[in-house]
């Protein structure tokens, strides 16, 4: 009863100082709307930088040779290079139940042409587990097969980066491209992945033993990819494949002649450093947050010194201290009420702006936080002049002119 | 019959040591239910911290004071505003009103403060406005009514708190002579419908409705007679 009086009380002295009021909901308005836009283009930026990271192949461990003479000093003289049998032990379900797949890569940087178009690119000569194993499937056409990979066919999927610059206006499946003098018959284009650290888009796969036969000739492979059978097992995954190289190559701790890159644990450290990111920003929005707070003190402040003579009526009419107080408290939290809804409804407003290729998205938990906040700012920004109002006097409050 | 004012040897010293300033110095003043009594005096003379102490907004040094009975001299704040709302119906010199709120919700508030519910105190308010003749102004805002109207308005307002006790400071020193004439005939009616009233004044015009005149100097009752007899 008396809580809705005393909200009437507050609500007629906001629409007698219309101005004002909106001035002070503005600035409890930018303050949750830059809590809730900033903290949504952090996310925003996360959600890209994992998808890149997951477009390069889920639950993925990329294994390359150390250069042993790396940094001047040979730590490894007798250094063994990967090689397709690395590989090829890698895919034992018994020593390492937590290996999907394991596929090699030989790669070479090839040009490759058709009539009068040329395109510098980098072929990937693998088996064809590669695409499952590297999340790449193809937009349209076929994947290549073991069949093909033991006639050594030479036969090409691109990525479609290749396929827009060799053919931007025909359909490349069944052309014959040559790359380094070799021509190859291309029979898939692969889905795009978008952006990230490089182009996996600008890349022509092929059977290895083709690729080996007539490009880069047999030997080491420049990386063997292996995939867990699922994102929790990376780190199982890694050390059975540690374990089985490690056998292989007769290696230990400290000589080892490879390294094995784990996506998992790049996903985790970029997320590290987005969530920093990300609370940072959401920093700076709380800091206009709080300032907005400021903002109702100090119009609160004014409108308790410009009001003294009507608080020292309501009082000497009857007006006890509770009633006075908790209508310039619910005055002030009226207005960040207002400032939150009005922020939050421009921070809907501009996240549906993508900027910067990051496309904002807004976090429940910064909406609920923001407004949460902001009442709370009310109730303790506007406390202390409430209580000023409160506890005047009304013989000194009714002679303020 | 309990007295609606009852003040013994009230004092009021502001100030201490060399600037003390007695005020009210030792006044004792009872007033019975249904009287209408003037305090007079010349500026200076705590005729304004009477009325003050009078009207419970302020609290007296040393003294006691009851209004119907009830001792007001140990309650704290919020007791005082409830004494005020419940038992003193305040009309002010400056009319007192609360600027942007319509005559009928200045007739409420007080009744609000009370608890008395939105559609009653309604009909109370405009009932009191009616008594003052300003029902057809129930929708102005105080700056849209004249001075004379505004000070009906704050008649209305005490009036609808049905008190123990009108409380009328200067009541009519904003006003010209036909507003005070309105003005005082009101509270002529609304004394002879049994209402206690106290009026606080420097016009003998004013002192001269009243059944019962109060003459203070330097803070003490210099005399207390009857009407007429002076």
């Amino acid at each position: 009863m008396i809580l809705i009086e005393a909200l009437r009380s507050g609500w007629q002295a906001i629409l007698a100082n219309r101005l004002r009021s909106i001035l002070t909901t503005l600035g409890i308005m930018i303050g949750v709307a830059a809590v809730i836009i900033l903290v949504a283009f952090g996310q925003g930026a996360s959600n890209s930088v994992t998808s890149s990271i997951q477009s390069l192949g889920s639950n993925l461990l990329t294994i390359t040779p150390e250069n042993p003479n790396q940094g001047g000093e040979i730590v490894n003289p007798s250094v063994q290079e990967l090689t397709v049998d690395d590989a090829a032990a890698l895919n034992d379900p018994i020593a390492a139940p937590d290996i999907a797949g394991a596929a090699p890569e030989k790669r070479a940087a090839v040009t490759c042409t058709i009539d009068d178009r040329s395109h510098s690119t980098q072929v990937v000569g693998t088996w064809p587990s590669y695409f499952e194993i590297t999340n790449s499937p193809v937009a349209s056409g076929a994947y290549f097969t073991n069949a093909d990979e033991l006639s050594g066919r030479r036969i090409t999927v691109i990525g479609s980066t290749v396929a827009e610059n060799l053919f931007p206006d025909s359909d490349p499946l069944g052309k014959r491209i040559s790359c380094n003098g070799v021509p190859l018959t291309v029979v898939g284009v692969q889905q795009e992945k978008g952006a990230s650290f490089t182009n996996p888009d600008d890349v022509i796969v092929a059977p290895l033993s083709a690729v080996e036969n007539s490009i880069t000739g047999y030997g080491e492979v420049s990386l063997i990819s292996v995939q867990a059978t699922s994102p929790d097992t990376t780190d199982l995954a890694e050390a059975q494949a540690i374990a089985i190289l490690d056998e292989r190559h007769g290696t230990v701790e400290g000589t080892r002649d490879f390294e094995i890159f784990n996506q998992a644990s790049l996903l985790e450290t970029a997320n590290t450093a987005l969530g920093v990111f990300t609370a940072l920003l959401g920093a700076v929005g709380a800091i206009s947050l709080l300032v907005g707070g400021i903002g109702i003190t100090n119009i609160m402040l004014v409108s308790v010194t410009e009001r003294t003579r009507e608080i020292g009526i309501r009082k000497a009419i009857g007006a006890s201290r509770r009633f006075i107080l908790l209508q310039f408290l619910l005055e002030a939290t009226v207005l960040s009420v207002f400032g939150a809804t009005a922020g939050l409804l421009v921070a809907l407003l501009v996240s549906r702006v993508e900027i910067a290729g990051i496309s904002p998205s807004v976090v429940p938990i910064s909406v609920v936080g923001a407004y949460v906040i902001s009442v709370a700012i009310g109730l303790f920004f506007g406390s202390y002049p409430a209580k000023r109002a409160a506890s005047l006097r009304p013989i000194e409050a009714l002679r303020h002119e | 019959m309990v007295p609606v004012v009852e003040m013994h040897d009230i004092t009021k010293i502001y100030g201490e040591g060399e600037a003390e300033v007695r005020a009210v110095d030792g006044v004792s003043l009872t007033v019975d239910p249904g009287e209408y009594v003037a305090i007079m005096g010349a500026s200076g003379s705590g005729k304004s911290t009477l009325m003050n102490i009078i009207g419970a907004l302020d609290v007296a040094t040393t003294g006691t004071y009851r209004i119907d009975g009830v001792d007001i001299g140990d309650l704290d704040d919020d007791a005082l505003s409830l004494v005020r709302n419940r038992r003193i119906g305040f009309i002010f010199q400056a009319f007192n009103l609360i600027p942007r709120m319509s005559a009928a919700a200045n007739v409420e508030l007080p009744l609000m403060y009370r608890g008395v519910r939105r559609g009653e105190r309604r009909r109370k308010a405009i009932e009191a406005l009616g008594k003052v003749g300003l029902a057809d102004r129930s929708h102005h805002q105080p700056n849209e009514l004249s001075g004379g109207q505004q000070q009906r308005v704050a008649v209305a307002r005490a009036l609808a708190m049905e008190p123990s006790l009108m409380l009328a400071d200067e009541p009519t020193g904003n006003l010209d002579s036909r507003s005070t004439a309105d003005v005082l005939d009101l509270l002529d009616d609304i004394h002879d419908e049994g209402k206690t009233i106290v009026i606080i004044t420097h016009e003998d015009e004013v002192a001269a409705r009243a059944g019962r005149v109060v003459t203070l100097h330097d803070g003490r009752i210099e005399s207390d007679v009857a009407a007429g007899i002076r």
